[in-house]
């Protein structure tokens, strides 16, 4: 008798589980924040520094996520976030524009194949139909961790998303590629990176404020991960010498410099 | 302990940036004493051979028509295999779309510690340290990989392709064909255009022209100079652009050789994804506009006057020449 009674579990799971999406967020800076170094060149100076989610997270692979739930409101949305307690601000954020509950991993995120393990340990246990990244963070700029989660969990992957949709049970997406774009469709559950284009940026209202502090935040400790890189230390590029202003009456003279003198044209 | 540089490829032809990914491929082979390979995967049209001149030494393809469709998994598994076939100790990419889905997914199955948007040569003096890329090229970081095996990516136009007189020995690695995960169900190609990403000069255009029925002065300049054209983010945010065309922190990061911004202030945001270009020319009527301090040469002027004449003197120094 025993079968018939695993395929009913099955019957059961399938008509009655709910879609599940990770959003993965992670902690920059501000855009107009001083890009400066500190102890001997090693860390970014964060004295002062205003935190904010990683746009490309927020701007884009969040709120399609929200889109998506709120085509179909028995989608639910974790957020995921490897951090110290200093990335709480974002996190609620986040809730308040529309996740569900979050996770905050425990440690410190130096590492890409770091941060991808703490994520896949707990996306292994949570089921997740679909794991959304930003295409990068606009402070290490690593385009990493989206690729590195698929792996680890052994999943497809589909970089640089514009628009993502789900018709049938499918996914189906377009990308960008050099010089162009691509429509791809998969089976999920998949993974993939998000950019512009797959939805507008949007604010807070007081109601998912207010939500928000209630929200679920759940901190968890790291799993043991050996780092694969370490940054030694930091750099900016030297400065411009200054600019040659040419007259607006003589542009000829501009195309010269261009053409002689910056060898350019 | 060789070196392996994935050479990516589009309608058979090979890109600009792995142009730079096997000459990069080459002297990070040079400098541990070892040489370089290559792994080209799909139909090819162009002749692989060519890789030789710009220091490969022996191209592994994988000729197979089903292979042009692009699926990381299967692109992963592919390479990893030639990896352990040929013992390969550091796998190149260029830091384009194909890199980054692919280095990441192979970094975990080699166990190998990836740098993404490297912009200098590893310096191996004590270990392997890559400078790269971050803030958005506001910045670089300096990264200790500590694996034995390595993967890099490399930043577009931030090697400078070497071209000697070599020819590469072509053999064809023979595998199965792993199932794909991804079905590719259409593709757009904007046909003859330059790649914004790979070109060598980039026309911007901003705010400041009013509406997209005047980008024909940033249309005609790139014509006219075969350059790519770019926009900033309000320019794509109110569609007088399309979205692929927003540079910035935000948006596309580039590096040309020359990039001219016509009409756009140079908020920081903008400047991140465009201060690698090696020269900044700006054309913008306010003279106190951010930009012209991150700027090599400009013109302060309205660019509906300034710009026609610059077409014009181009053309008649095309003439000349
Ligand atoms: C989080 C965040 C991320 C952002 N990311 C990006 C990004 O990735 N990329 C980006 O570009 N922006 C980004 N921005 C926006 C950025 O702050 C600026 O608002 C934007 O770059 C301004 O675009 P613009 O220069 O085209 O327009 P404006 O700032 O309006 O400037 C127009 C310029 O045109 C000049 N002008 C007007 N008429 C003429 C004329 N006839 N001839 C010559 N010049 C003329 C004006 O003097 C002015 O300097 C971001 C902002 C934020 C907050």
């Amino acid at each position: 008798m025993l079968p018939i009674i695993e395929d009913w579990w099955l019957f059961f799971n399938y008509n009655f589980t709910i879609m599940k999406i990770l959003v993965c967020i992670s902690k920059t800076p501000d855009t107009t924040a001083k890009i400066a170094f500190a102890d001997n060149n090693t860390k970014f100076a964060s004295d002062g520094v205003q935190w904010i989610i990683n746009p490309y997270d927020e701007w884009y692979s969040l709120v399609r996520a929200i889109e998506l739930k709120e085509a179909d409101p028995t989608i639910s949305i974790h957020l995921i976030n490897v951090g110290g307690p200093e990335s709480e601000p974002i996190i609620r954020k986040a809730l308040a524009l529309g996740g569900d509950e979050a996770i905050r991993i425990n440690c410190d995120s130096n590492d890409s194949f770091n941060v991808a393990s703490q994520i896949a340990n707990v996306a292994k246990q949570g089921n997740y139909d679909l794991i959304f990244t930003g295409k990068e963070t606009i402070d290490f700029n690593g385009s990493s961790i989206g690729g590195m989660l698929a792996e680890l969990l052994d999943l497809p992957f589909v970089s640089h998303v514009t628009k993502f949709n789900i018709e049938t049970n499918m996914a189906v997406i377009i990308r960008e590629i050099d010089g162009g774009e691509e429509t791809n469709k998969a089976a999920m559950p998949l993974v993939i990176s998000c950019q512009k284009g797959m939805a507008e940026q949007r604010i807070p209202n007081m109601k998912g404020i207010m939500g928000a502090r209630t929200k679920p935040l759940k901190v968890l400790d790291p799993v043991d991960v050996v780092s694969l890189t370490s940054i030694v230390s930091f750099d900016l590029p030297p400065a411009k010498a200054g600019v040659k202003l040419v007259s607006p009456e003589n542009p000829e003279e501009l195309v010269r410099l261009l053409h002689e003198e910056a060898k350019a044209i | 302990m060789s070196v392996l540089v994935f050479i990516d490829q589009a309608e058979g032809h090979i890109k600009k940036s792995s142009f730079e990914a096997a000459s990069y491929g080459a002297k990070t082979a040079e400098l541990s004493g070892t040489f370089a390979e290559a792994i080209v995967i799909g139909q090819m049209k162009d002749d692989l051979s060519e890789l030789g001149k710009y220091g490969i030494k022996k191209v592994h393809a994988i000729s197979n028509e089903a292979l042009n469709n692009f699926d990381s998994k299967v692109y992963t598994t592919l390479i990893q295999q030639l990896v352990e076939s040929t013992n390969a100790n550091t796998v190149i990419f260029s830091n384009n779309t194909s890199g980054k889905s692919i280095a990441p997914r192979l970094s975990i199955r080699m166990k190998a510690g990836l740098v993404s948007g490297a912009v200098a040569l590893p310096d191996i003096t004590s270990g392997f340290i890559i400078k790269k890329s971050v803030f958005s090229g506001k910045a670089f970081a300096n990264i200790k990989i500590h694996t034995e095996k390595k993967i890099i990516t490399l930043n577009p136009n931030a090697f400078n392709i070497i071209k000697g007189n070599g020819v590469a020995e072509i053999v064809e690695f023979t595998t199965t064909l792993p199932a794909y995960s991804i079905e590719v169900t259409e593709t757009n190609k904007i046909v003859g255009d330059v790649p914004l990403s790979e070109a060598d000069i980039v026309i911007s255009g901003g705010r400041g022209l009013k509406g997209p029925e005047n980008w024909g002065l940033v249309t005609d300049l790139a014509k006219l100079l075969g350059a790519a054209t770019a926009c900033s983010r309000p320019v794509a945010d109110i569609h007088w652009r399309p979205h692929h065309e927003h540079v910035g922190q935000t948006g596309l990061a580039i590096a040309p050789n020359l990039y001219i911004a016509i009409g756009i202030s140079g908020a920081i945001q903008h400047l991140a994804g465009v201060n690698r270009s090696k020269t900044i020319v700006v054309i913008n009527k306010d003279p106190e506009a951010p930009f012209f301090k991150a700027a090599d040469y400009g013109i302060v002027g309205d660019a509906f006057e300034v710009v026609p004449k610059i077409i014009e003197s181009i053309k008649k120094m095309k003439s000349l020449s």
